[in-house]
């Protein structure tokens, strides 16, 4: 991959990118000619019809929230620190990580709580912080196949959302999502060995 | 005595005529006297099959020997007692018969004894996991063994140049490679009786037996391809020969997968297609796999990676195919074979090393392959694991290699290969099977009895098994979803990007082709742990005597949250019904007080101290057996069955565990049974016991219909069954709702009891045994009082809230624990046996649900704390809940859900729960 174009030099903010993602030199630059590839226009972006492109992840049932995603806020444009501030999220967890790192620092983006925070935004939806049953519902709707009836599907939301919910309020809180996580090894389960 | 038990040990391996001896029958009688003979000794005609039952029931009565004492087996894993045992019995026979008889022979082993055990693994494997770390098995599977084959092979080889060797031994290199071959495949019996005692994380037992049951093409190719150089003497082997064999490897490994998969798939739609024929589907897939089996034997494939794919491939369309007997039928068929088949190989093994006359010592050469196969076992770990660690997402540390490489037992694969050796081709067979034999002997005994003082001792993660939640299952999708989306913005096509293809070929047409459409259509993991959420509770509260439950404010086993909403849940409505004795739980609150607490706990004490949860199950099951039989032909319901028992399949590997918590559980109730009957007598002293006494009659007299009994007793009985509508259309036997309502008696009559007790303040011991002694506050002796079996017309609110909170969080703690454990021990009596739901066609849906709401007035809601947030969700749950404090007494039982429900519009689409009010009213 690197062969094909110079070095990561080329990309712009290599340095703070890097510093803020962590990923590797090399990792960058196989993103960045990634980036490149995707943005069909060659106009140094990428918009949602970019990544709409993507054959499987139009057919993902999640592939519009993930592409939303990666576009915070409503904006319109991707540009290549976004795109790697998004991917960061699932890099592996390092085990030097840990024991360097300033506190001054923020959390890296590959946490564990960064990671959960990344799934728990694709359920809320109206980003109150709680996924509602509403909400719930409707992520099973894009999950569960079409042979399961919508009556059943409320009562899977239901019962999801009572078993998370601890407080009562009728609505998945992200404490109470990570609590209903915390023996799931995320760190493994929401990381691509690819980008290091 | 001797003579006489000597028949026992003249076993003949597994009747293939193994014993030809003309000499034997110490047994047999004399002549036959001439004419009509009384009495007729026919030893003859029986003895080979008499023989190999009586083979394998000296190996069942062995194995409960072992495990009489806990003791012994927690310290020495079975496969070592066997061999021990069987070294007991060869010298027995030995003694006796002046031979060896009746060791394991190579053409049983692998007919017969080997293909249960590797289709048990295969089948049980746990697919997911098995495919995540596909790429290290492999890779220890296939580099692991070649390279324990050739450095072994050569290590002997040098080690006899050296003269370490005795010349005695003629061997030449092919023939140490040849040897090196059979003796470095890890072996899939002895791994799996080692590794399923010690109960490492799921991680590193994959790899081990993964690898153990993958290598085996490696074996079978290395061990023919040497064994045919051998043969042609090694100055013929031609450089295309090498090319050959490298090729075989692939021949025999992708041809031994590909002969699986079709067998698989033939096994899965064949059972598409049983509906009317039930009763053979076990038989289908025992005969299918062996038949995968036996064709790969006879095209000189891999026949263990055949029969490992075979039971992998086929196993997620069998399972939604077949009916939820068959399933049972077919897990402990396997169970029973696999287990047989490993008792008696170990028991040969130890019978086949006592016969010296087929084996010749070399002590050079035992004690250099002991430490070779164990030193290149170790570098070759290493060295491996650090290549894929450069690939991994979680390396392999320090601790999983040094179990991985201690882990390589050696087995009765190696053992049947090299007694399978041309003693007239190679000369030194007689050596080779003696170092055989001791590297058999030491890793599986030495090894064995070590590793788990290794384990622990290493602090190796162990396996830690968390009951799936909803949560976890749901998110673990949305991971693999996310995963995979990434992958697909990164541009790289890696592990998730292919996962997720295949399921999305799978659902699309694999799935469509192989399963029935009932099972197709209700085919969703995500449903299928929500199902198996609800059919535990279910069982846990049937379980537990019904006494747990409440109907709005739910609190599972499974359900760490305290408020609810109404859902359409086998646990909702079973709750609801169970007895009456759940009403007072209806409504959670957050008073507490330590009094209450005890309180509860007492009531639950008494409730599970009846010991009915057995009788409990035992009716359930009869419920469910004749709804099973009377619902024929209901496509949806088969897909439940389907799906319903998913749980007590796959988690076989906690079996033992399990098993002994279930013995706990009741044991425990025993224990708690006489303080129960205590507390029931000095009830019944009081003048109360009257009421306690009715309630029981009432419970009664609905199965026996001779009670005079008040009207408002109605909702009690008529509410006892659960009844699940599948169809909308089904009808439902009738029976089946007057079974369950016989064991509600019990449970009224407990919680009764305690709540009398708790009233009059009788001090006791221990909260353990009895009630708390104080006085009761009044809002709790209120509830108690107003319980739901005795007439509600108290001030609802307060004592529903009080109740609830006494009792639901006891609950969760004590007897759910309990009961959830014991019944997802899938050894335990009633959950193996217990169908895990109830599934009643709705009896006739119209009367029902005009008789319903004559009982269930609604304008009690207002009294009730009830969240909003509640309200809002469960539809009907206000109502329910509402009316139930006052009707407690009338339809403690009563369905709130079915209104909603079942209406008719609803019901045919989907399943539902309803009470069945047998036309009490």
């Amino acid at each position: 991959m690197g062969s094909r174009s110079s070095h990561a030099a080329r990309i712009p903010d290599v340095d703070s990118i890097q510093r803020e993602t962590g990923f590797s030199q090399a990792s960058l630059l196989r993103l960045y000619h990634r980036f490149r590839a995707l943005d069909r226009n060659k106009k140094g972006y990428l918009s949602r019809v970019d990544l709409q492109e993507i054959g499987a992840l139009a057919v993902n049932p999640l592939g519009d929230r993930i592409i939303d995603s990666f576009f915070p806020d409503g904006s319109l444009q991707l540009d290549f620190p976004g795109f790697v501030r998004v991917l960061a999220h699932f890099r592996p967890v390092d085990v030097e990580d840990h024991g360097n790192r300033d506190p001054q620092e923020p959390e890296p983006l590959n946490s564990r709580m960064n990671k959960l925070r990344f799934a728990f935004q694709l359920y809320d939806l109206d980003r109150d912080g709680k996924i509602s049953r509403h909400e719930m519902l409707q992520v099973l709707r894009l999950m569960v196949g079409v042979q399961v009836t919508e009556e059943q599907l409320e009562s899977i939301a239901d019962r999801t959302v009572q078993e998370a919910d601890e407080d009562g309020d009728g609505a998945v809180s992200f404490l109470e999502f990570t609590k209903s996580l915390e023996k799931m090894n995320i760190e493994q389960k929401m990381s691509i060995r690819i980008l290091k | 005595m001797l003579r006489a038990a000597l028949p026992l040990l003249w076993l003949p391996l597994a009747g293939a005529g193994a014993t030809e001896e003309p000499t034997q029958e110490p047994g047999s009688p004399g002549e036959p006297p001439p004419g009509l003979a009384l009495f007729r000794w026919q030893w003859h005609e029986v003895e080979a099959p008499y023989l190999v039952a009586l083979w394998i029931l000296v190996a069942s009565l062995a194995k409960i020997v072992f495990h009489l004492s806990r003791k012994v087996t927690s310290l020495v894993p079975e496969s070592c007692l066997l061999i021990l045992l069987g070294l007991v019995l060869g010298g027995i026979v030995l003694a006796v018969a002046k031979k060896a008889e009746y060791q394991l022979e190579p053409g049983t082993f692998f007919l017969f004894l080997l293909p249960p055990i590797v289709l048990d693994s295969g089948y049980f494997m746990p697919s997911r996991l098995f495919f995540d770390n596909l790429g290290a098995i492999l890779t220890y599977a296939v580099v692991g063994t070649l390279w324990n084959a050739f450095t072994t092979g050569a290590a002997l080889w040098g080690l006899q140049q050296a003269g370490l060797v005795a010349p005695r031994v003629q061997a030449g290199l092919l023939d140490f490679l040849l040897f090196g071959s059979l003796i470095s495949a890890v072996d899939p019996v002895a791994v799996l009786a080692v590794f399923e005692e010690v109960h490492v994380n799921e991680t590193l037992f994959i790899i081990v037996f993964g690898e153990s049951l993958l290598n085996d093409a490696v074996t079978v190719v290395l061990y023919k391809v040497c064994n045919s150089f051998v043969e042609m003497g090694s100055a013929n082997v031609q450089a295309t020969d090498y090319l050959k064999g490298v090729a075989s490897l692939f021949v025999v490994s992708l041809g031994g997968a590909a002969v699986g998969l079709v067998f698989a798939f033939l096994l899965a739609l064949t059972t598409r297609f049983t509906k009317r024929v039930r009763i053979i589907e076990p038989l289908l897939v025992f005969l299918l796999a062996y038949a995968a089996y036996l064709t790969a034997e006879m095209a000189s494939l891999s026949a263990i990676l055949a029969v490992t794919m075979c039971g992998l491939g086929c196993k997620k369309y069998v399972e939604a195919n077949i009916s939820h007997k068959s399933r049972t039928a077919v897990k402990y068929t396997m169970k029973t074979l696999a287990s047989c088949a490993e008792t008696i190989i170990f028991m040969l093994l130890g019978i086949s090393a006592v016969d010296s006359s087929k084996w010749a010592w070399d002590s050079g050469l035992v004690l250099g392959t002991l430490f070779f196969i164990l030193f290149f076992r170790a570098l070759g770990v290493v060295l491996q694991t650090w290549v894929l660690n450069q690939f991994r997402l979680v390396p392999l540390d320090k601790i999983d290699q040094v179990v991985m490489s201690y882990g390589g037992l050696r087995g009765a694969v190696a053992f049947a290969l090299v007694i399978l050796l041309d003693r007239t081709k190679i000369p030194a067979k007689d050596y080779f099977v003696a170092t055989t034999i001791v590297v058999v002997f030491f890793t599986v005994i030495v090894q064995g009895l070590t590793i788990k003082p290794l384990v622990k001792w290493l602090k190796v993660k162990r396996s830690e098994h968390h009951k799936p939640t909803l949560n976890q299952e749901l998110h673990e999708h949305t991971f693999d979803h996310i995963l995979a989306a990434v992958e697909d913005v990164v541009g790289h096509h890696g592990y998730h990007y292919w996962r997720d293809r295949w399921e999305q070929f799978d659902k699309k047409y694999l799935s469509q082709l192989l399963m029935r459409r009932s099972a197709y259509r209700i085919r969703d993991q995500i449903w299928d742990v929500y199902y198996r959420l609800n059919i535990r509770d279910a069982i846990s509260f049937v379980d537990q005597g019904g006494h747990v439950l409440s109907s709005t404010g739910l609190t599972l086993p499974s359900m760490p949250s305290r408020n609810s909403v109404a859902e359409t849940s086998v646990t909702n409505l079973l709750r609801e019904s169970g007895s009456g004795a759940c009403l007072d739980l209806q409504v959670i609150d957050t008073v507490r007080s330590g009094r209450d607490r005890e309180d509860a706990v007492m009531h639950h004490l008494l409730c599970g101290g009846l010991y009915k949860p057995r009788y409990r199950v035992g009716l359930l099951q009869e419920l469910f057996k004749n709804v099973f039989s009377g619902s024929r032909g209901q496509i949806k319901l088969e897909g439940y069955k389907a799906s319903c028992s998913r749980h007590f399949i796959s988690e076989d590997a906690q079996e033992r565990q399990d098993k002994e918590v279930f013995q706990q559980n009741m044991k425990r109730r025993l224990e708690s049974f006489k303080p129960t009957k205590h507390n029931i007598c000095l009830t019944k002293s009081k003048p109360r016991p009257r009421k306690a006494g009715r309630k029981k009659k009432d419970g009664m007299a609905n199965t026996e219909a001779t009670n005079g009994k008040p009207p408002r007793d109605l909702g009690f009985q008529d509410t006892a069954a659960v009844i699940l509508t599948v169809e909308s259309e089904e009808e439902e036997d009738s029976d089946s709702s007057e079974t369950e309502k016989e064991d509600d008696e019990g449970i009224i009559f407990v919680a009764r009891a305690t709540s009398e007790v708790l009233q009059e303040g009788k001090v006791s011991g221990s909260l353990e045994v009895c009630p708390s002694p104080r006085i009761i506050p009044p809002s709790p002796t209120c509830a108690e009082k107003e319980l739901p079996w005795k007439s509600g017309q108290g001030d609802l609110a307060v004592y529903v809230s009080s109740e609830t909170t006494k009792i639901v969080p006891v609950d969760m703690q004590t007897g759910w624990n309990q009961s959830i454990s014991s019944l997802e021990s899938l050894a335990s009596p009633p959950c193996t046996q217990a169908p895990p739901m109830t599934r009643l066609p709705p009896r006739s849906l119209v009367t029902e649900e005009s008789q319903a709401p004559l009982n269930l007035p609604s304008d009690l809601r207002p009294s009730f704390a009830f969240p909003t947030s509640l309200a809002k969700a469960g539809r009907s749950h206000s109502e329910s809940s509402a009316d139930i404090p006052q009707q407690q007494e009338l339809q403690p039982l009563m369905g709130h859900e079915d209104h909603t429900h079942l209406s008719p519009g609803t019901a045919n689409s989907h399943w539902c729960i309803q009470f069945n009010r047998g036309g009490r009213l």
